[in-house]
């Protein structure tokens, strides 16, 4: 009990001394959040990402000296990817800084469920990329939700019309088998509703296939897909560990890899290369380039490799999830700017940012001004759209890096968006929400 | 000399049978009490009490629940994550199904549905003992997991599987789900629940029900001599802690993270709370406690001290330091005392008698 008691103390005054800290915090000093898992099943994907995000701040302050003469002050928490540990992270890092926290980015659809309700209370935006809750896309019922440049749920839709366009024409998906391995928790779950609703529009056949955390047994299921469906094409919405082994089982019961397709979490280097050479054809979505050959890399290697500050290697930056990383933090930094257009060169607080975020309007103009032309594709959000909706691309593996395969597919926004709206207000209801309006 | 109960004189069976007989030990539960009910939420910052102690006192919960039945009856059991699952997303159906319901009866029926989803998975306690039984209950914990997960209806049809409390008070005003309500209600709603079950359990155990668990714990055949059923000790030992699991499971989705997914109660979190009881003290109220306190609190002052201290490391370090400290602490404690932090505090008492003059 004694050692409990001391513990206890030792707790209290951790906390007592972090509470000073806060208040020592310099002026024209931006805090921002960064929520990383470079321990536990899922850090060699989480990783990289952790290193993109953290290098372009680094740039940004060396460069410029952070944004319009604010420096960026950046903390990193280690979630290990668990839900409770990052409520833990977000309610440590959420009031540091002197206006707070300027954006929670979790990096886990399990986070983001979890820190919804708590970030719109304390009026901090979550700016969850490509993952976490597509409903919440609809800005009248998630103020504070950002799902930029695109979801689950488009992305699904994307991937059934570029399947249609390799088949010659979306009628010829009539009678064509599609299976879904998808890793079994919330994440993974995500796009069936929408694969269910276009198997039924276009007629194709749509089977599940399950897999428990952390993926590292699917002999059964790869069996099943190999041997007994044979389907004409197999969608992958896996993570970490799980996509490389079921790239290795895929290759085990010799199905055609062009015909395998990934999630954009389900195509980095992590999973590819422990494959080998089975992994060569392998594809997967993105949406945003591969590669460490656009100008806003060689300012990374400028400003803070060759400073010898660097959060990786050099060898690793360009990497599929240390750019997705760089993007993360490209749109939270540009939210920034763009609420500093409107309340002034200061630190942002979490309602100024989200402004900044419905505000965003990245024009081809600007992209290039950051050196990200050819990049990614332009994107505007809206009060109401917080997804902007990019178009996505195919990516292959070559065996040595990913190439881009195919010109940038549209999502279909016609079938993805009255989805959204009808599942956010299904939740406004069970909330008691009363949504905003939108002009 | 403090800690002496010479001149305390019982002059009737009830002042004897007192839970605390000891004056001493009294004044020391009002002082906690007292800390726990006044100052904790009157000083605690908001992530204190959100993030430090309402999973403590979710986990002690849990851990009681286990404790009563692997310390107290004997039953070894994996299955705590699972049940935990079923009194979340029965506290869930209930809420949603019945808005008007109050929420203390949607956690107190999720709790007696828990109940029965144990008892059922008790019934293999009647043919099989020890490590045998602990595979039995490892199956009620995959396949209630499985179900939750496999089946949209105990999410409402969400398209993620993830079940989020709907906003809820107790009575007027006192928010104590969704986003209106404040850690401070929070926190005293799940001390006040914590600390009725808890007063409850002690209870239990010190009554004919507990006498009998503890004759079968230690050794069934002789307890079944003397006329104790092992059929309705062991199954109801099995109901008893699957209701406070429940509760636990319930507190945790609704009060804790206030959006749970099934996955969030998988394999390890049954094996944290059976480390819980062990490193607390296996049967014993209070080990459920600092088991708890241990296993949640540790790790949250690990992964938080080299940034207090001055240290400026990377997190990866930080969380690899964590993970080896905390290893080591736990053989460090089994090594020094193998019946848990309760039996320290026991032996700390007996010293403390004797002081200064040990003989």
């Amino acid at each position: 009990m004694t050692l409990t008691k001391l513990t206890l103390a030792a707790v209290g005054l951790a906390i007592g001394v972090s509470g000073f800290a806060v208040t020592e915090a310099k002026a024209a000093e931006q805090f921002i959040p960064s929520m990383v898992y470079r321990t536990g099943p899922y850090a060699p994907n989480g990783t990289p990402f952790a290193d993109g995000a953290m290098d372009y701040y680094k740039m940004l302050n060396a460069r410029d000296g952070g944004i319009n003469g604010v420096k960026l002050v950046v903390e990193e928490c280690d979630t290990g990817y668990n839900t409770d540990r990052g409520v833990e992270c977000y309610e440590r890092l959420k009031g540091k800084g002197e206006t707070g926290a300027a954006a929670f980015s979790p990096l886990s659809t399990g986070i983001t469920y979890a820190i919804i309700e708590r970030a719109t209370k304390d009026k901090i935006p979550v700016f969850s990329m490509g993952y976490g809750r597509t409903d919440a896309s609809d800005g009248r019922v998630f103020p504070y939700v950002f799902t930029a440049p695109s979801t689950y749920w488009s992305q699904a839709s994307a991937l059934v019309r570029y399947v249609g366009g390799e088949e010659g024409g979306m009628d010829k998906l009539k009678g064509k088998k599609i299976a879904l391995v998808y890793h079994d928790s919330a994440y993974g779950k995500e796009p069936i509703a929408t694969l269910e609703t276009l198997a039924k529009k276009y007629g194709f056949k749509f089977s599940k296939f399950p897999v428990t955390h952390p993926g590292l047994e699917q002999k059964a299921t790869w069996l099943t897909i190999g041997r007994k469906l044979h389907p004409d094409w197999v969608f992958m919405w896996g993570w970490g560990v799980m996509n490389q082994t079921a790239i290795k089982e895929a290759a085990a019961v010799g199905f055609p890899m062009d015909k395998f397709i990934g999630a954009w979490w389900s195509g980095a280097e992590p999973d590819t290369r422990p494959a080998g050479k089975a992994a060569i054809g392998y594809k997967s979505a993105a949406f945003h380039s591969p590669g460490p050959n656009f100008i806003v890399h060689q300012d990374i290697f400028k400003y803070v490799y060759g400073k010898g500050n660097g959060t990786t290697t050099e060898d690793k930056v360009g990497e599929v999830l240390y750019n997705r990383g760089l993007i993360n933090s490209v749109f939270v930094s540009e939210a920034l700017r763009t609420a500093m257009a409107k309340y002034g060169n200061k630190p942002m607080t979490g309602e100024q940012v989200r402004w900044g975020f419905e505000n965003l309007n990245l024009t081809s103009a600007k992209l290039s001004k950051l050196g990200l032309s050819r990049f990614m594709k332009p994107i505007k959000l809206s009060c109401k759209n917080h997804e902007g909706g990019t178009p996505l691309r195919i990516q292959q593996w070559t065996g040595q890096q990913w190439e881009f395969v195919s010109d940038w597919i549209q999502p279909m926004n016609d079938v993805v968006r009255p989805m959204i709206e009808a599942s956010a207000a299904k939740y406004a209801a069970e909330k008691g929400i009363t949504p905003r309006t939108c002009n | 000399m403090l800690y002496r109960e010479a001149g305390q004189f019982k002059t009737s069976y009830a002042k004897d049978q007192a839970i605390f007989p000891i004056l001493q030990d009294r004044v020391m539960l009002a002082l906690v009490l007292v800390v726990a009910f006044v100052a904790v939420p009157m000083l605690a910052s908001e992530y204190w009490l959100s993030t430090i102690m309402l999973p403590f006192l979710v986990f002690s919960l849990a851990a009681m629940g286990l404790n009563l039945l692997t310390g107290y009856a004997g039953q070894l059991s994996l299955g705590t994550g699972g049940f935990m699952a079923t009194g979340a997303f029965a506290a869930y159906k209930l809420a949603v199904a019945f808005p008007e319901m109050n929420i203390i009866i949607v956690f107190l029926l999720s709790g007696v549905i828990t109940a029965m989803v144990g008892i059922l998975f008790g019934i293999p306690s009647l043919r099989i003992k020890g490590f045998y039984l602990a595979v039995a209950t490892l199956a009620s914990q995959f396949f209630l997991v499985w179900m939750f997960n496999k089946f949209p209806w105990f999410t409402n049809y969400s398209s993620s599987g993830v079940i989020s409390a709907p906003p809820r008070a107790v009575f007027g005003n006192f928010f104590v789900t969704g986003s209106s309500a404040s850690p401070v209600d929070k926190y005293l709603f799940t001390l006040v629940i914590v600390c009725v079950l808890a007063l409850a359990a002690k209870n239990i155990v010190r009554s004919h029900i507990g006498r009998g668990w503890m004759a079968i714990r230690d050794m069934d055949i002789a307890a079944e001599i003397i006329g104790i059923k092992p059929l309705q000790a062991k199954l109801g030992a099995f109901a008893v802690s699957s209701f406070y699991c429940g509760i636990s499971g319930a507190l945790w989705a609704f009060i804790y993270t206030s959006s749970v997914e099934a996955l969030a109660f998988d394999i390890t979190r049954s094996f944290q709370i059976l480390f819980m009881i062990i490193i607390g003290g296996l049967g014993s109220i209070l080990g459920s406690f600092m088991g708890a306190a241990f296993i949640v609190l540790l790790p949250i002052f690990l992964s938080n001290a080299p940034t207090l201290i001055g240290f400026s490391m990377s997190v990866e370090l930080i969380s690899h330091l964590e993970a080896m400290i905390f290893g080591s602490l736990i053989i460090f404690f089994l090594i020094v005392e193998p019946h848990g932090l309760a039996r320290l505090w026991q032996i700390g008492k007996e010293k403390l008698r004797l002081w200064p003059f040990p003989y």
